[in-house]
């Protein structure tokens, strides 16, 4: 049984009039006889039937007004599928409607929008298969090789998550088509708590941003090739997000540590006889970042599309440099330490980083980042943004150096350059400068009254 | 807030905009009659045949008008009858109003709005049913927005208007009536440039702009039925383009469906396509893969053909269901 709508005789037309049926139930009917003439605001029409066939079911009276779209007449098809031309019936004059365009949609522009529902609900497969042009044919999303072979093929997104979490592909079993691994299942497969895997990712898994970063020069033979370890990889690949996704802007301040050089001084020996570890700079800096974090919230914090997302927990990374590289461990709720317990965490991270002991849980959740380039001599660095955090403080080389005093004296002093980079989507200089005179305040501050404990 | 259907959000706009500032008018083929979708119904009446001025049936002379009308201090709203009547107006689109700011080093600059419908699925065959995007999104120093709701049309044609630069405001025909929602009472903008997400999902992401958004967002409806959670964002704006939005959802979901009612070949999608093979690759997690309308001329007057052509939400739904699985 194959039921006919009202035809939508012209684009702003919206509803038509049976004016007569020309069949009855019970009559044969072949293709492209009228069934009915149709009256409409804009034309008279008579429907020819698209279909061979019995009537069975008059639906509409003669004299009902109906929407388009609306059921008139039930026909019994018989013999030959549907005709090539399915909707017929408002074509002959739709034709001459359209020269008077213009005027159609400006004497009826509240209608012209109303959804058109074709007059026959139209059969896809016939239109698809006599069509060369494409519309929506399954199979239209290409997978390469064998069924088998499928689900050894790792999108970029599966290997990128594979690389970060350091997983065994092999073990993930796949749900997508022909056996995929999918971004979901490793997303599942690492939610699950599945140990990560003690055998780096595997080396045929590139990232490509460094291909596409630059043009590489051809390798003279003399030329060493150091095949990117792990770490190397992800370093490259972080610091490269940062930069890209990442507006980084530069401060430094400078901040006289002559005081705490001498408390430090004083006290060293016997910190490290009682605790175990050295009391460097480096605890003093973390407690004061804290300080400021607490005073400026929107530093630990990062961006996000929906908005600046500022963290509540303060989890101050501390870059550790290893053979095989930077690592940043994360003193987890580093508002809640002293100075001698931060001494603590740095020592024990910075031996597990050089151990390679660190757990995954070491290394993430930071919030902010503390580099410590002073140990390298530096007097001035720009560090680059840890993504998604908003900034990274660097701590410089404390060196004495002839300063010029309130009272216009010069003295020896121990001074230290402080810099920062930030994301400056997130913050603006002034909140920066806020932050680092607060942090230098502190770090001013510290003497024989500061507690380590 | 008031329900308003798309049509009566743009009347809105601009005679709000007119009421504030006699600077701006607007001209067009039989815009003192209310122009033939009524967008500028009333306005005779209310802000004179100086300010509502009827042209000849010559594109290139509306807009080559409106540009010297902005280039001497006005506030011109071109209104072209159909997307599809643009093309003689190509000339001063492309080689005058999008350049004068680059060719005069910024001394001369050219407020200029041109209105127009444009899309399919309303039997308007070949000349009533063009989609014309990409043509004009790809001209540097001409803004293309193609606002879904009637908030963003009223909001954006306020935004156009102020615009010192040349804003082609793309209105999907078949939206004019058939979607009505709320819009705020207040005098807001909506900025040109932001996409939004209109739907969060975590397995597939549907890019789409116009008519096809909100056939998107019934796929998606359709869908979360059957367990697919499809992220559906509305571009909005194609030129000025948010990449940000783009990659972050690319990046999310690593599954892209991009919709578009165009011609597949070269249609805006395809650059949508590119900048998120180039910049979010590590983040795919299948092929990016276009939907659109077949490489015929738009459009197809017979029923069939025309729903042939229309990408829709039975299609797109079917398509999200391929890419979820892949």
């Amino acid at each position: 049984m194959t039921t006919i709508t009202m035809p939508q005789l012209g684009e702003s037309v919206s509803e038509g009039t049976i004016l007569k049926w020309l069949k009855q139930e019970g009559d044969e009917v072949a293709i492209d006889e009228s069934l009915c003439e149709i009256e409409t605001e804009k034309v008279n029409a008579e429907m020819p039937s698209p279909y061979a066939g019995k009537i069975e079911k008059i639906l509409v009276a003669e004299g009902e007004t109906v929407k388009v779209g609306v059921p008139l007449i039930e026909i019994a098809v018989t013999g030959e599928a549907p005709a090539q031309k399915e909707a017929p019936a408002a074509e002959p004059q739709a034709a001459g409607q359209m020269a008077e365009e213009r005027e159609t949609f400006a004497g009826d522009g509240e209608k012209a929008a109303a959804a058109p529902a074709p007059a026959v609900e139209p059969k896809r497969e016939s239109v698809g298969a006599a069509g060369t042009v494409q519309a929506w044919p399954p199979g239209q999303i290409r997978t390469n090789g064998a069924a088998g072979d499928r689900a050894k093929r790792y999108s970029p997104a599966v290997l990128r998550l594979a690389e970060e979490h350091k997983l065994d592909l092999a073990q993930i079993k796949g749900s997508g088509i022909g056996g995929r691994v999918t971004r979901k299942d490793v997303v599942k497969f690492v939610e699950s708590g599945a140990p990560a895997q003690a055998t780096p990712a595997p080396e045929a898994a590139p990232a490509p941003a460094e291909q596409a970063a630059g043009r590489v020069t051809a390798p003279r033979e003399a030329d060493e090739l150091i095949k990117l370890s792990p770490t190397r990889r992800t370093i490259g690949e972080r610091m490269r997000q940062s930069i890209v996704e990442q507006p980084q802007a530069w401060m430094m301040v400078e901040v006289d540590m002559t005081q705490l050089a001498k408390f430090r001084q004083a006290v060293k020996d016997q910190f490290r006889d009682r605790e175990g570890v050295d009391l460097t700079f480096l605890p003093f800096i973390v407690k004061a970042t804290v300080q400021g974090l607490k005073e400026h919230p929107i530093l630990n914090s990062q961006w996000t599309p929906d908005g600046v997302l500022v963290k509540k927990d303060i989890n101050i990374g501390v870059a550790v440099s290893t053979d095989e590289g930077l690592i940043v461990p994360v003193i987890k709720q580093a508002d809640g330490k002293s100075i001698a317990g931060l001494a603590h965490e740095i020592a024990e991270l910075a031996r597990k980083a050089r151990n390679r002991k660190l757990a995954l849980d070491d290394v993430t959740g930071g919030t902010f980042t503390v580099d410590n380039t002073g140990a390298f001599g530096s007097i001035a660095s720009a560090p680059i943004v840890n993504p998604p955090q908003a900034a990274i403080l660097s701590s410089e080389l404390v060196v004495k150096r002839p300063i010029v005093q309130d009272d216009d004296s010069i003295a020896v002093r121990h001074m230290m350059n402080m810099c920062i980079s930030f994301d400056h989507r997130v913050v603006d200089g002034a909140d920066i400068g806020g932050f680092m005179r607060t942090v230098k305040e502190r770090l001013q501050a510290y003497g024989p009254e500061t507690p380590l404990y | 807030m008031a329900e308003r259907s798309v049509i009566e959000a743009v009347r809105d706009g601009m005679s709000e905009m007119m009421t504030a500032d006699d600077r701006i008018f607007v001209l067009g083929e039989d815009v003192q009659e209310g122009g033939v979708f009524r967008a500028t119904e009333g306005f005779l009446d209310k802000f004179g045949p100086q300010r509502v001025l009827d042209t000849p049936l010559a594109e290139a002379s509306i807009v080559g008008v409106a540009i010297g009308a902005a280039l001497n201090g006005l506030r011109p709203i071109a209104e072209i009858q159909f997307a599809d009547f643009i093309h003689p107006a190509m000339d001063q689109i492309l080689s005058e109003a999008s350049r004068l700011r680059y060719r005069s080093v910024g001394d001369w600059n050219c407020p200029l709005v041109i209105r127009t419908p444009w899309g399919g699925g309303i039997h308007g065959a070949l000349y009533h049913s063009q989609s014309i995007e990409s043509i004009y999104a790809h001209i540097p120093g001409l803004k293309v927005v193609t606002p879904a709701f009637p908030e963003d049309f009223k909001g954006m044609i306020k935004s156009a208007i102020e615009d010192p630069d040349p804003v082609l405001f793309l209105e999907h025909k078949k939206l004019y009536r058939s979607i009505k929602t709320e819009v705020p009472d207040e005098d807001y903008r909506t900025p040109i440039g932001p996409a939004v997400v209109r739907r969060e999902g975590e397995d597939v992401t549907v890019f789409a702009y116009g008519l096809m958004l909100h056939e998107s967002l019934t796929a998606a409806e359709t869908l979360a039925g059957e367990g697919i959670s499809a992220e559906v964002v509305d571009l909005r704006s194609l030129r000025p383009l948010d990449k940000e939005t783009i990659l972050n959802s690319a990046k999310k979901t690593g599954k892209i469906l991009v919709v578009y009612e165009d011609n597949l070949t070269g249609g805006f999608g395809a650059e949508i396509s590119a900048i998120i093979a180039q910049e979010a690759f590590e983040y795919l997690d299948a092929p990016i893969v276009r939907l659109a309308g077949p490489d015929i001329p738009t459009m197809p007057y017979a029923p069939p053909l025309e729903h042939f052509y229309m990408p829709d939400a039975e299609k797109i739904s079917a398509a999200l269901r391929e890419l979820a699985a892949y």
